[in-house]
């Protein structure tokens, strides 16, 4: 038997930072120590502290090491596997307090999480049907196939689940109504597109737990009536396609899928289609359009898909998360589920959470956490010491809380109320260098790129909107711009064809609802407050620091630089077009802006 | 049309032989491909790989003038299989037993070594026609003008009738009428044997009753076809033709014989717009109205009566055709007293039956009518034989397979195939005279097989000539997969290069139609 | 039957009906792009946006059905900030050049900033530059005009068939093109002229009434087309003398509005200076003007010189019934029964 597991992250992150090469290393390590029969090594999936990687747990003391190295592993093994010192300079240092941890349960990040839906992430073998068996895998599965369909279905409305791919429909009633539409061929469809951009916990179930999205899959094809099913997986995912095909292809061998399924009269089959690349593919029927082979682009709703979706079938079309937390639910039942969260939504959520925090990384959390306990807890606070200015909540489509709401419980409906919106869970903190005109602006940037111009709203109205704020950032703005853009947004909100162009302009009436007085510095007085926009930035050579090397001169395009050599240089505020390529050259920092 | 073209979207089934519809009925191609989407069976029959072939569940690609075996062979198929609508058979047609002995020996595999066509192919295009609800056959030339164009006709009766495809909506025998008042002329009794609504002009009542009507003596013995009228001209027994808006020097077959009869003639008169290659020939040329410088009625394909109405006014001195043929008959002593078309109209809904409730003022207030359409109460009739065929019960005839009138051989090895192409209409006497079509689509290009271009070393745009019995013409060659190995195609669109001096006149035995869709030829490169 | 309130007025319709018809039913009118009965619903213009209440957003009239107990509302100020939004963003990328644009007098953009008070837009930035695509004989597409409503390319695909144009690129560089965005002739382009007569602005210009006339000097004719026997319903559009326009007749029951490419662009014949205009006599071997007069008394003159049978007469598949008639009618009354036509080609 082994004495020791030890486990090593292979998410995405993680073996980019080198999991492959921390692998090897050690294998050579434990047969120098004839240790290879004592100690097993399993590559796990996603832990969601990606920053900290490649992440390294001993088992069974629970000893949390990171941002490990090929190198480290002679040190690792003979010092702590052989002799059982602690390794400290791999330990977690905890950012507020300074000391290190040894466990993982320690650590802040993961002890505010309640982690229920990445429970297996990170601490089973992703290509390993069994250790998802082990752990209470297909249980679910099992007690659905005993049951009515319209009893499943009632299960999941009473958990309360709802859809965790932005829209937040509650996944029992699109399951009932799938359900009573008929038709003798139904469709179930895992919605694996993830695109916004920075969100990645989709990809880490598929990664770390593939099977829980079958199970949850093969769940709702029993309660719609269903025998047929399609992962849409994002492109740029290929280790989750591969993961899912082993998933599969397990599950096949298992009679878990295919033909009469645990001897239960149903089939199920499920294909795989990789994504065309585009983030508008995500909605719902574009996403069918592109499985059809058509362009990836909306169709108005209704008809909605429950009634006639691929191929004019009925189909229920849920995304990863939503899927993944199904098993649970039949597992453990509705009561079990839904004693975690609030009113209106019930269990966890995974945030992926970036930006000036000190911690980022994916954490679930239980719905109705405060956005502060997410920040700072979690998050570790504001990196650099630096103040709390806004959270992006919903990726790119989502809208910005201020500081004054970070007591805002997370829940979907506070959320859109306070007009951002859960989304996928995208969380992006900013501090007080952030300026709020140019975020606006660089979300918008993206959902403009990606609009897919079907409907006039948000094909022409994204544009104009970009391009008010742009002119705004760039020193440009007129006085009318702030009312011509919010007039523009809530037509744009108010008027779009899919999802995509009703939320583009959340950023825009986000920003302006709470930091119009940022706005209003960009126009009135020619200012950006948080020192961001450069057109917006007076430049002055500081004389004290200046060695008079020239080199700002000859960078100049406007020639309003003037001095001689080795003596300080001054620029000429009136020549000066703000380009801010002296400031690009200068060695020195001396080229300073105000 | 038995049927409606609106009714076409609707079929089950739609089996489409020897018309390529897209190119010459465009507007009822589009709704046959808006069938197939809307999940209609489509089987397509023709030699060449026309359009709507792309579309086709079945496609058989026939050899130029085998229909009557196609068209036997699915009959065969439908008894064998026991597809075969038998309550029909028994309560609304006779002669069944006849012509089923005569399918006998159509089985698929005796089919396919004279038509080419795949035996499997054949039963497969049997199963989905029969095995429709409701499924119409559409054809045109292609079933027509052959030497036993009416055997094919009968053959495609049988096939109708033998699955009881005729009598309801959506189904039918379907002939797409090539030029837009093609139905009306003969409804008008611009034919030999008929007066109006098909009355014979050997049938006592007909005759005493038009006689009395006009005012005017009448002979009762059938007059002659077209084709016998060149022919009796060349025999000097006709002297002098009138034409009116005809141009049987370009679109009749065999076109050196039919020139040779026309300057035969003591005295030609020619009625049109433009100058065409008959006006050319004429005597005496009478300038005539188009149809947006005039009023009067057209009656389309599917015998729906339409109003056409003035736009403008005619050019110079020309005249509507009914104005100048009142004219003339006044100077031939003739008295008629039309002030318009409409009392024109009126007189021949008191003559016709089939038009007695039709007017002018129906048509204007109810967009057209189709007939029959008996009286000023009757809607008009979307599709014929409803409960009963118009003879009573339906007459199976039996069909054989008969060659066509000539086989290439060694002189002239390729089979000449010819019809219209999308742009240009008939003779182009109108669409060449289009600035933006005859600019578009100015010349012939002969159609010719990869194959056969590879072996007589023609590319694409290569000027070849191409000989008949009757006569050559040179144009341009288009290579393409249209065409099979040992066919080529050509259209009767350009005077320049006339594939009528190359047809046949060879005529079907009883319509008369010569067989302008087989002939055999051959072809050459050669310099521009 | 499915009962709702739409600007307070209640009415019933059967299931499926979407708002817009309902509102259609009740004479209330909702400005729209993108929608054609006999096209997909695409939903794409967001020009037909009503309230419904309790709904979060605006619904697009055209393509959602009604509800039992629904409650509408047209023409609200939330509706029409919206529909004028709307016409900014067009205008925003959109010529306004119709003091010389075809179009002017029969577009749906300009009714509908007429109606709703948009003169310019608020906007300004990037636009369309597109080269026009000129070179078929038959119409002129100017993408510059185009507000991408999609009528033209679901005619061609769902109608026609051809299947010849399509969207290209994506957002802001949509385009509807040929393949390769080549020029209309190189793709599989019948030219039936449906996407002309679809489109609702001046991006789809035939060329033969270009400078001819403004829709509201025109005078609408409707005949039958005189090409092939499927007897298509034509409006011809008359100027003075001239024919400067036509387009498949909607309310045909034959065509339903549709047409081939002769019946759309394949008229002008009428106007061919080859047109005869004078009867022709042949006097020593030479075709000579002559009056009616002379030309009838020569024609009736060599007529009463043959025997009944001695004359025959090709009647034509392309004249009037009346005609066809006369013509019979007057041979037989001259003794002969050789009347044919060329039916049978
Ligand atoms: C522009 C756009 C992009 C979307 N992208 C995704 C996505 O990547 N993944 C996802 O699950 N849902 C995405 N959605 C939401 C889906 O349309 C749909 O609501 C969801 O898949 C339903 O699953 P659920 O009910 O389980 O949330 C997107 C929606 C829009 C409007
Ligand atoms: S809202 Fe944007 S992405 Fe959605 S259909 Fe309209 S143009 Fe396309
Ligand atoms: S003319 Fe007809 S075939 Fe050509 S693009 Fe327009 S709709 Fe399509
Ligand atoms: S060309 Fe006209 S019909 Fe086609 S998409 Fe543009 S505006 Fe619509
Ligand atoms: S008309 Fe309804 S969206 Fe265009």
């Amino acid at each position: 038997m082994y004495e020791r597991h030890i486990l090593i992250c292979a998410g995405t992150g993680c073996i980019s930072s080198g999991t492959r090469e921390v692998k090897e290393a050690l294998e050579n390590e434990l047969i120098k120590h004839n240790l290879q029969d004592k100690v097993r090594i399993i590559l796990s999936g996603c832990h969601g502290f990606c920053e900290k990687g490649p992440i390294f747990i001993v088992y069974p003391e629970d000893i949390f090491y990171c941002e490990v190295k090929a190198e480290d592993m002679p040190e690792l093994v003979e010092e702590y596997l052989v002799k059982g010192n602690i390794v400290e300079r791999l330990l977690y240092k905890d950012p507020t307090t300074a000391g290190t941890v040894t466990s993982h349960e320690e650590i802040p990040f993961y002890s505010r999480q309640k982690r229920q839906v990445l429970r297996n992430c990170g601490v089973i073998d992703p290509e390993n049907i069994d250790e998802y068996i082990i752990r209470g895998g297909y249980i679910g599965l099992k007690k659905a196939l005993g049951m009515e369909p319209l009893e499943i279905v009632n299960t999941v409305k009473s958990s309360g689940l709802r859809g965790r791919g932005g829209a937040g429909f509650p996944t029992g009633m699109k399951w009932e109504f799938a359900h009573r539409s008929p038709g003798d061929k139904k469709y179930v469809v895992c919605n694996a597109d993830e695109g916004d951009p920075g969100a990645f916990m989709d990809r880490s179930v598929l990664e770390g737990d593939p099977h829980a999205v079958l199970e949850g899959l093969i769940i709702a094809g029993r309660a719609i009536g269903s025998d047929e099913a399609y992962i849409y997986v994002r492109a740029e995912y290929p280790l989750a396609v591969r993961r899912l095909r082993t998933a599969i292809a397990q599950a096949e061998e298992y009679g878990l899928i295919g033909q009469n399924i645990l001897n239960s009269g149903a089939n199920f089959k499920i294909n795989i289609k990789e994504g065309a690349g585009a983030f508008v593919c995500g909605e719902e029927t574009a996403l069918l359009a592109s499985i059809e082979g058509e362009r990836g682009m909306p169709r108005p709703r209704p008809p909605f898909p429950a009634v006639k979706g691929l191929w004019g079938k009925p189909t229920c079309i849920n995304n990863v998360e939503t899927l993944a937390n199904v098993p649970l639910i039949l597992r453990n039942g509705a009561d079990w589920y839904s004693a975690v969260g609030t009113e209106g939504s019930k269990g966890t959520k995974i945030f992926a959470l970036t930006g000036k925090v000190n911690n980022t990384g994916l954490c679930e959390v239980p719905m109705g956490i405060s956005l502060r306990e997410i920040v700072f807890d979690i998050g570790g606070g504001i990196r650099g010491g630096k103040k709390y200015k806004a959270v992006q909540i919903g990726g790119p489509s989502g809208g910005c809380i201020p500081e004054s709401l970070l007591d805002l419980p997370v829940d979907f409906d506070s959320l859109t109320a306070a007009g951002a919106m859960m989304g996928s869970g995208g969380m992006v903190v900013m501090d007080e260098d952030t300026c709020m005109v140019d975020l606006a602006r660089y979300f918008l940037s993206f959902t403009q790129r990606e609009s897919c111009g079907k409907c006039t709203p948000c094909r022409e109205g994204t544009k104009r909107m970009l391009e008010i704020l742009e002119r705004i950032t760039r020193g440009k703005g007129e006085p009318e711009d702030i009312p011509r853009l919010e007039k523009l947004a809530v037509a744009v909100k108010d008027s779009s064809l899919c999802g995509l162009g009703q939320t583009a302009p959340n950023p825009v009436l986000t920003t302006l609802r709470y930091f119009r007085d940022e706005y209003e510095a960009h126009i009135f007085d020619r200012r950006c407050p948080a020192g961001l926009c450069r057109d917006l930035l007076t430049y002055y050579i500081d004389a004290e620091v200046c060695t008079g090397c020239r080199s700002c001169v000859k960078a100049c395009p406007a020639e309003a630089i003037s001095g001689e050599k080795k003596e300080p240089h001054a620029i000429d505020e009136a020549k000066c077009i703000s380009c801010g390529a002296c400031f690009d050259r200068c060695k020195f920092g001396a080229v300073k802006t105000k | 049309m038995t049927n409606s073209i609106g009714e076409i979207e609707n079929a089950q089934a739609l089996f489409v032989i020897g018309s390529n519809t897209t190119e010459t009925h465009p507007v009822i191609g589009y709704r046959v491909k808006m069938a197939q989407k809307k999940g209609a069976s489509l089987i397509v029959a023709d030699p060449r790989r026309i359009e709507l072939a792309e579309y086709a569940d079945v496609f058989l690609q026939l050899r130029p003038g085998t229909n009557e075996a196609l068209l036997n062979g699915m009959i065969n198929v439908i008894i064998q299989e026991g597809l075969a609508d038998e309550g029909f058979i028994r309560e609304r047609t006779e002669g069944y037993e006849e012509m089923a002995a005569a399918v006998l020996k159509y089985t698929p595999e005796y089919v396919e070594g004279i038509t080419g066509v795949a035996a499997e192919d054949l039963r497969q295009a049997a199963r989905l026609y029969a095995g429709a609800d409701s499924a119409a056959i559409l054809y045109t030339m292609g079933i027509t003008q052959h030497t036993k164009g009416t055997d094919s006709v009968l053959a495609v009766a049988n096939l109708a009738m033998v699955s009881g495809n005729i009598g309801k909506p959506c189904s039918g025998v379907n002939p797409l009428r090539g030029q837009n008042n093609v139905q009306g002329a003969c409804d008008m009794g611009a034919l030999p044997v008929v007066f109006t609504g098909y009355q014979r002009v050997d049938n006592e009542d007909a005759l005493s009753k038009f006689k009395k009507a006009w005012g005017v003596k009448l002979n009762s013995q059938p007059g002659l076809t077209v084709t016998e009228i060149f022919d009796s001209i060349l025999q000097g027994k006709i002297k002098a033709l009138y034409v009116m808006g005809e141009n049987p020097a370009l679109s009749d077959a065999n076109l050196h014989h039919v020139m040779e009869a026309l300057e035969k003639l003591d005295f030609l008169v020619v009625q049109d717009i433009f100058l065409t290659e008959t006006a050319a020939l004429a005597d005496v040329v009478l300038p005539a109205a188009a149809f947006a410088e005039k009023q009067g009625t057209f009656t389309n394909t599917e015998r729906r009566v339409q109003m056409v109405r003035q736009a403008v006014n005619p050019p110079g001195e020309a005249k509507p055709d009914w104005l100048i043929l009142q004219e003339l008959a006044y100077k031939l002593g003739i008295e008629w007293h039309y002030e318009t078309p409409e009392d024109i109209f009126q007189e021949i809904a008191l003559l016709t039956p089939s038009y007695a409730g039709i007017s002018y003022q129906r048509l204007e207030e109810e967009g057209g009518l189709q007939w029959p359409c008996t009286d000023g109460e009757h809607p008009g009739t979307p599709y014929l034989h409803q409960g009963k065929f118009s003879r009573g019960k339906g007459l199976f005839t039996p069909v054989e397979y008969r060659p066509p009138a000539e086989e290439p051989d060694e002189e002239y090895p390729l089979v000449l195939t010819t019809g219209r192409n999308l742009f240009h209409y008939h003779t182009g006497t109108m669409t060449r005279r289009s600035n933006g079509i005859n600019a578009f689509k100015p010349e012939e290009m002969v159609q010719i097989s990869i194959d056969d271009a590879a072996r007589l070393g023609i590319n694409e745009g290569d000027m070849v000539e191409i000989t008949s019995r009757r006569g050559h013409v040179k144009a341009r060659a288009a290579v393409t997969e249209k065409v099979p190995p040992g066919i080529i195609f050509m259209t009767f669109h350009f005077h320049e290069a006339a594939a009528n001096l190359l047809t046949n006149n060879e005529v079907d035995p009883v319509a008369k139609i010569p067989e302008l869709k087989v002939c055999a030829v051959k072809v050459e490169k050669t310099e521009p | 039957m499915i009962s709702l309130t739409i600007n307070g007025q209640r009415v019933e319709v059967e299931p499926e009906t979407t708002i817009l018809q309902a509102a259609e039913k009740l004479g209330i009118f909702i400005p729209t792009f993108c929608y054609d009965p006999e096209l997909t619903l695409v939903g794409a213009c967001r020009m037909c946006v009503v309230e419904v209440e309790k709904a979060r957003a605006l619904v697009a009239s055209c393509c959602t059905p009604v509800g039992e107990g629904m409650v509408v509302h047209t023409d609200t100020e939330r509706v029409h900030a919206a529909r004028k939004a709307n016409l900014n963003l067009l205008l925003a990328n959109h010529p306004l050049d119709c003091l010389t644009c075809e179009k002017t007098g029969n577009c749906r953009l300009q009714d509908y900033c007429y109606l709703y008070g948009v003169s310019e837009s608020e906007y300004s930035g990037d636009r369309k530059n597109y080269e026009p695509d000129a070179t078929n004989p038959f119409f002129v597409r100017n993408m510059n005009k185009c507000i991408l409503c999609g009528l033209c390319v679901r005619k061609c695909h769902e109608i026609n068939g051809a299947g010849a144009i399509e969207f290209m690129n994506r957002g802001f560089d949509s385009k509807v093109t040929a393949a390769f965005d080549d020029p209309l002739e190189n793709s599989s382009c019948v030219f039936c002229g449906m996407c002309v007569d679809a489109c609702p602005v001046g991006a789809l210009t035939p060329k033969q009434g270009l400078r001819k006339g403004r829709p509201w000097e025109l005078t609408a004719v409707k005949t039958v087309c005189p090409y092939c026997g499927t007897g298509c319903g034509l409006e011809l559009y008359v100027k003075g003398n001239e024919i400067v326009g036509i387009k498949g007749d909607a309310l045909s029951p034959v065509n339903r509005g549709l047409t081939c490419v002769k019946g759309h662009f394949g008229i002008d014949f009428l106007q061919s200076p080859e047109r005869l205009t004078r009867p022709l006599i042949r006097k020593n071997g030479e075709l000579v003007e002559s009056s009616w007069e002379e030309a009838l008394e020569l024609v009736a003159g060599k007529l009463k010189e043959v025997k009944g049978t001695e004359l025959a007469g090709l009647s034509s598949a392309r004249a009037t019934n009346e005609e066809n008639y006369l013509f019979q009618k007057l041979l037989r009354s001259l003794g002969t029964n050789n009347i044919d036509h060329c039916a049978r080609l």
